[in-house]
C-alpha cells in the first residue's frame, strides 16, 4: 500500500502556492515533479565531482564517469535490455526518435512504408514525415476509435511487404489510452518491419521489458519519471543500432580522427557526440532508483484508484464529456466543458493554483478527429490525492459557473 | 473624442474597483460575451491569427481618418482581452494608434495574458492592430 503523506514529503514543490492557493499539480503527462532524493543527487554532482568524462586521467573524471556508466547500467537494468551499449542517453524522447528517423534515411527507397498511429504526439510524426521527404517513402496512418482506440484490424490491412518501420507511442499522452503494443510489434516483425514505441508517457506507471516485447527501438524522458529535463534514452536492439549510422558528429563519437578518414567508435559512444547531460543522465538512474524504491505496481494501482475517483467525480458534472475513454489507459483525464473552450477553464484553474494543460496536447490530427480546438487535460501522478481531485472538480464546476 | 491615454486611464480606474481575481475576470468573460462579433464575412482564414491555444479573428476599416477594428476569438477569456483592446485602440487616429503602448494591461492584472509564451493570439492581434494602423498612415499620407 502505497503511503501518499509521506511521498508528498520528498517533493518540497508540492508544499508551494500558486495565486495563494496551495499548489494542485495535475500537469504530470507534461513533466513530472523531482524529489529531493534526486535533487540532493543533482547538487552532490556539481558539489563534489563536477567533471567531464571518458577522457579525464584525474579523480574527479573518473569518478564522474564511473558515475555516469553506472546510470546507464541502472537504465539497462530497468528496461531489461540485454547489454548496456544498447541504451544510448539522449537528450530525451524527441532526440531519440530525430536519431532513428536520421539514420534510416540510408536504409530506405522510394515507395517504402511508414506506419504511424492517430494518436502520435507530433514528435513522432514530424520527424518520420522529414524521412519520407528525404526518401520518397510513403507515411500511413492506424486510425483510432472514438473511444480513442487504435482499431487494430486497420492495422493489419495497412501492413505489407512494403512496411520498413511501424511508430506506435506505447502511451497516448493526449487520452491516456494504452496501445496493444506488444500485438503491434509481433505483426510488425511477421512483414520484417522494424517497431519504435515511444514510451514517454509509458514509463512514470509501468516497466517496459523489451526483451519481452522483441521491441526494435524503444525511447523515452526522464522528467516524465521524476528525472531532470534534458536527458533520454533510446534503446536499440544491437544489430539496429550497427547498422544506423552516426547521427552526430564530434568529441566521444570517434575511434581515430584524421583529415583523411574517420572511424567511429563502438556502441553506444558512437551516438553519443559531445559531452553529454552528466549530472542529468546520474539524476536519471537516481530517479529511477527512487520510483523502484515506491515499486510500480504500488504506484500503477494506487493511480488508477485516482483515475476512476476522478472520472467518477468529473462525470457528475453537467455538461463534462471525457475524451480517451478506453478501458485501457492511464492516469489522464482529458475533457472539455459544453460550449467552453479549454484555455478559459485552464486560465480560471490556474488562478485557483491548479495546473493542468490546456490545448492539442501537440497532438492536432486526434483533436482534429474529435473535431475540437484541444481540451482541459488533469494527469495524475502517484504523489496526487483524492482530496487534490476534489479542488479540481470544484474548480471546475465554478469555472463553468463563471462563463456559462 | 477621448484620447488613447484617456481610455486606458478610464480603464484602469475600473479595473480597481473589483476586489479580487474572480471580479476582474468574471468581468472580462462578461466583456467577451458583449464583444460585437466581426462580420462573417470577415472571419476568414486572411484574417485570423493563430495561437497555440486559441485564436483571434481581427478586422480593419478606416473611416475618415481613424481606423475601426472588429475582432473575435473562440475563447472567451481571449475575448474580453480583445474587448478591451479594441475600446483603447478602435475609432482613433492611425498616428496615435502607431504611438501608443500597452502598459496599461500591466496596471489592471492582465499582464500574463499578454505574455508571447501564453499563445493565445493576442500579441500578434497587437502587432497585427498597428500593421492596419501604419498601412492606413501610409495611405491617409
Amino acid at each position: 500500500m502505497l503511503k501518499v503523506d509521506h511521498i508528498r514529503k520528498d517533493f518540497p514543490i508540492l508544499s508551494r502556492q500558486v495565486n495563494g492557493k496551495p499548489l494542485v499539480y495535475f500537469d504530470n503527462a507534461a513533466t513530472s515533479q523531482t524529489p529531493q532524493q534526486v535533487i540532493d543527487v543533482i547538487v552532490d554532482y556539481y558539489s563534489n565531482y563536477n567533471a567531464n568524462i571518458h577522457r579525464g586521467v584525474h579523480t574527479l573524471s573518473q569518478e564522474a564517469t564511473d558515475k555516469y556508466e553506472e546510470a546507464r547500467n541502472t537504465v539497462q537494468r530497468h528496461f531489461n535490455a540485454k547489454h548496456n551499449y544498447e541504451i544510448i542517453l539522449t537528450a530525451g524522447t524527441t532526440e531519440s526518435i530525430n536519431l532513428v528517423a536520421y539514420g534510416f534515411t540510408t536504409l530506405l527507397s522510394k515507395g517504402d512504408e511508414i506506419i504511424v498511429s492517430a494518436l502520435e504526439h507530433h514528435s513522432n510524426i514530424v520527424p518520420w514525415q522529414m524521412l519520407c521527404e528525404r526518401t520518397g517513402a510513403i507515411l500511413k496512418v492506424i486510425p483510432a476509435n472514438l473511444d480513442g482506440e487504435l482499431i487494430m484490424n486497420a492495422y493489419d490491412d495497412l501492413l505489407s511487404d512494403r512496411t520498413k518501420l511501424v511508430l506506435v507511442n506505447h502511451i497516448s499522452n493526449a487520452l491516456g489510452t494504452i496501445n496493444p503494443i506488444e500485438y503491434i510489434i509481433k505483426k510488425a516483425h511477421d512483414f520484417g518491419a522494424a517497431v519504435l514505441i515511444d514510451g514517454a508517457q509509458a514509463c512514470p506507471h509501468l516497466i517496459p521489458d523489451v526483451q519481452a516485447l522483441d521491441v526494435d527501438f524503444y525511447v523515452t524522458s526522464a522528467h516524465k519519471m521524476c528525472g531532470p529535463t534534458g536527458v533520454g534514452m533510446l534503446y536499440g536492439k544491437e544489430e539496429w543500432l550497427t547498422k544506423l549510422p552516426p547521427y552526430q558528429g564530434g568529441g566521444e563519437m570517434i575511434d581515430q580522427v584524421s583529415f583523411e578518414k574517420t572511424t567511429y567508435a563502438g556502441l553506444p559512444h558512437k551516438f553519443e557526440a559531445g559531452t553529454p547531460n552528466i549530472c542529468g543522465v546520474i539524476a536519471f538512474g537516481a530517479a529511477i532508483d527512487y520510483m523502484n524504491a515506491i515499486g510500480f505496481s504500488e504506484i500503477a494501482e494506487y493511480e488508477h484508484e485516482l483515475l476512476d475517483y476522478g472520472t467518477k467525480k468529473l462525470l457528475e458534472i453537467e455538461g463534462l464529456k471525457i475524451y480517451g475513454t478506453s478501458k485501457n489507459k492511464t492516469s489522464v483525464i482529458s475533457f472539455n466543458l459544453e460550449g467552453i473552450h479549454p484555455y478559459d477553464v485552464g486560465t480560471l484553474l490556474d488562478k485557483m493554483g491548479i495546473a493542468v494543460r490546456t490545448g492539442h496536447h501537440c497532438t492536432q490530427p486526434i483533436m482534429d478527429f474529435f473535431k475540437i480546438p484541444g481540451t482541459v487535460r488533469a494527469s495524475f501522478a502517484f504523489y496526487n490525492t483524492k482530496s487534490e481531485i476534489d479542488v479540481l472538480v470544484e474548480g471546475v464546476k465554478k469555472a463553468k459557473m463563471m462563463l456559462m | 473624442m477621448q484620447t488613447i491615454k484617456e481610455i486606458q486611464e478610464e480603464i484602469i480606474d475600473e479595473f480597481s474597483m473589483f476586489e479580487d481575481w474572480e471580479e476582474r475576470y468574471q468581468y472580462m468573460i462578461d466583456l467577451g460575451k458583449d464583444l460585437p462579433l466581426i462580420e462573417a464575412q470577415y472571419k476568414t482564414e486572411d484574417n485570423i491569427i493563430k495561437g497555440c491555444q486559441s485564436k483571434v479573428w481581427v478586422h480593419a476599416e478606416l473611416n475618415n481618418d481613424t481606423i475601426a477594428f472588429t475582432a473575435d476569438s473562440d475563447a472567451i477569456i481571449t475575448k474580453g482581452i480583445i474587448a478591451i483592446l479594441i475600446r483603447v485602440f478602435s475609432n482613433q487616429h492611425p498616428s496615435a494608434i502607431l504611438e501608443a503602448n500597452t502598459d496599461f494591461i500591466d496596471a489592471i492584472g492582465l499582464k500574463e495574458h499578454l505574455s508571447p509564451t501564453r499563445a493565445n493570439g493576442l500579441v500578434s492581434m497587437i502587432k497585427q492592430l498597428k500593421m492596419y494602423a501604419i498601412a492606413y498612415q501610409t495611405q491617409l499620407n
